[in-house]
């Protein structure tokens, strides 16, 4: 890989990544369990969608190929999205919104954290900024985590259950192939495993705080990064692109 | 002049000098049911209205166009939160108020229940819709009731905004593709007329106009409003270049307005009474929402309780 093929697929993960979530969480809109939540999943969404387009936008300037941020989010197929699973996964209830975010606010954190120190300017120009961005997911998450995991009878169960689900795609964050290693060899991107202990440590006090149980590691699905994805994810992509494609060639 | 007397001699002097009705101060009971009635209608209004819009949110065709569509249904959930805050320095909470909604014993503007079938509708509802509930709210910024007032100072900014929005996003419709041109116009055609109804009946069958305008409430009647918003409306679908469905729209210039045709009130009718489209399916996805959030809510109080009870550390 040359170096801008290993800062190309930075962006793009971390561009999909936003994208999806972002999607995901814009499926709240009008049926939040408050109003005040609607306002604040749809803020959370937004900041991932500006995150997404610098991002994508970025990926598709440095792959040198003409496409922009809306080719990138429309034109491609299943296959060649690059997102991880556990951001694709559908909503469930507010509980399992709730678990997703809380896994995924705390690794997104600690990954943008040392991307402040990345060798790509643009990636870390992202990261300075969407790191104060992502601190307030996090601690939505994390407060709507304790009150869930700690209110009533009902919710402690529902809580369990959204962290049960979503626990599993969580190893894959952690992952190393080709394109981590590259990246730690250049300074565009941080080693996974080192994010590990932080990451751990964060969700660890938050569910114990939250009388929450732990999920053991068993099962670890994989294969987002290399375009794998669930058989859900192709319905989503159909919703969101069925439009743009429609009318090929377009302006909107 | 016994006490009552001279409040109620005190308010009338305050509304008619244009000063403000602050939430502390007397008010006649009228004027206090007249006002919950109104604000909690429009609050209904903002928070269905987010549903028609977010049917497109994960459809938007461009980044940006999702971007701004999210930003909109989310500012629609911003206003319901303001104007239930006014109600309630009225004495009426939330909660009550949603019930009355979710009985289906409080109304919300009966545009809502009207479907969004294309992309272009989302255009036609920010340049028509908001267009039109931009024409009936600016007067309320001058509302005798204080906190109502200050809410539609910063409503109507946001939704000025939303306005320009629209009609930014049928121009590129209109100025694009031959089938993006007849959806913006298949869009226009079937929001015009509901736009219109926005305004409430013609004045003649107006039940509350003149107590309303004595207090300082509602400062221009229904057929006035209405026509304000076709003489704002008319150039702009010019420069649209969009038609607007009515075979008697044309300029007079004796009377220095356009004349427009007769609405239907029938169909006005049918849809407030409950018959229109989306009204059945706009309820029950509030209801849904609510109901389905009742364990989340009964989690924050509980939590909130038990930290309240903890010894103070
Ligand atoms: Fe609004
Ligand atoms: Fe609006």
């Amino acid at each position: 890989m040359t170096e801008v093929e290993v800062r190309t697929a930075c962006a793009l993960r971390l561009g999909d990544d936003g994208l999806v979530l972002s999607h995901r969480l814009a499926e709240w809109a009008s049926r939040a369990p408050e109003l005040e939540e609607d306002v604040a999943l749809t803020n959370i969404a937004l900041d991932l969608l500006g995150q997404a387009r610098t991002l994508l936008t970025h990926a598709g300037g440095l792959e040198g190929r003409g496409r922009d941020e809306n080719d990138l989010a429309y034109l491609r197929e299943e296959r060649d999205f690059v997102n991880c699973l556990l951001v694709e996964q559908e909503n469930g209830d507010f509980g399992s919104t709730i678990a997703r975010q809380l896994l995924w606010s705390t690794y997104q954190l600690g990954l943008l954290e040392a991307l402040t120190r990345s060798t790509d300017s643009t990636l870390a120009a992202v990261a300075a900024k969407a790191v104060k961005e992502v601190a307030y997911h996090r601690d939505h998450a994390l407060q709507w985590t304790l009150r869930l995991g700690d209110g009533t009878e009902e919710s402690h169960r529902r809580m369990q259950a959204g962290l049960d689900r979503m626990w599993p795609f969580t190893a894959e964050l952690f992952e190393r192939d080709g394109v981590t290693a590259e990246a730690v060899a250049l300074g565009i991107g941080p080693d996974p495993d080192g994010l590990r202990p932080g990451w751990d440590a964060a969700v660890d006090a938050v569910l114990t705080e939250a009388t929450l149980r732990r999920p053991a590691d068993t099962w670890a699905p994989t294969g987002g990064r290399r375009g794998l994805h669930t058989e859900r994810f192709g319905h989503l992509l159909a919703e969101m692109q069925h439009l743009h494609r429609s009318h090929p060639g377009a302006r909107w | 002049m016994d006490p009552t007397e001279a409040l109620e001699e005190h308010f009338r002097r305050t509304v008619e000098g244009e000063q403000r009705i602050e939430p502390r101060d007397w008010m006649p009971d009228a004027y206090r049911a007249t006002l919950v009635r109104q604000i909690a209608q429009h609050a209904h209004s903002e928070i269905i209205g987010m549903q028609p819009e977010g049917n497109w949110i994960t459809r938007a065709p461009s980044l940006r166009r999702k971007a701004i569509l999210m930003a909109k249904v989310q500012d629609e959930a911003g206003h319901g939160l303001y104007l239930y805050a006014a109600a309630e320095t009225l004495g009426t909470s939330r909660d009550q108020l949603l019930d009355l909604l979710h009985r289906g014993r409080q109304k919300y503007s009966s545009i809502f229940n009207y479907p969004t079938l294309t992309w272009a509708d989302v255009g036609a509802i920010g340049w028509l819709v908001d267009g039109a509930a931009i024409t009936n709210q600016i007067p309320l910024c001058r509302c005798s009731y204080g906190p109502y007032a200050r809410a539609m100072t910063r409503i109507c900014k946001e939704e000025s905004f939303h306005q320009r929005q629209g009609f930014e996003l049928l121009h590129t419709l209109s100025h694009g593709t031959a089938a993006q041109l007849a959806m913006a116009q298949d869009a226009v055609n079937r929001w015009w007329w509901p736009s219109l109804m926005m305004f409430g009946p013609p004045d003649a069958e107006s039940a509350h106009g003149a107590r309303s305008a004595a207090w300082r409430i509602k400062r221009h009647s229904n057929d006035e409003l209405r026509q304000r918003f076709v003489d704002m409306t008319v150039p702009q679908s010019e420069v649209l270049g969009v038609s607007l469905p009515d075979p008697e729209l044309r300029w007079n210039a004796e009377r220095g307005h356009y004349d427009f045709g007769a609405l239907d009130w029938e169909e006005f009718r049918a849809v407030v009474r409950g018959d229109g489209p989306c009204n059945r399916q706009r309820l029950a996805h509030r209801v849904a929402a609510h109901e389905e959030g009742a364990w989340v809510r009964e989690a924050a109080l509980a939590y909130a309780e038990k930290r309240r009870r903890e010894p103070a550390a």
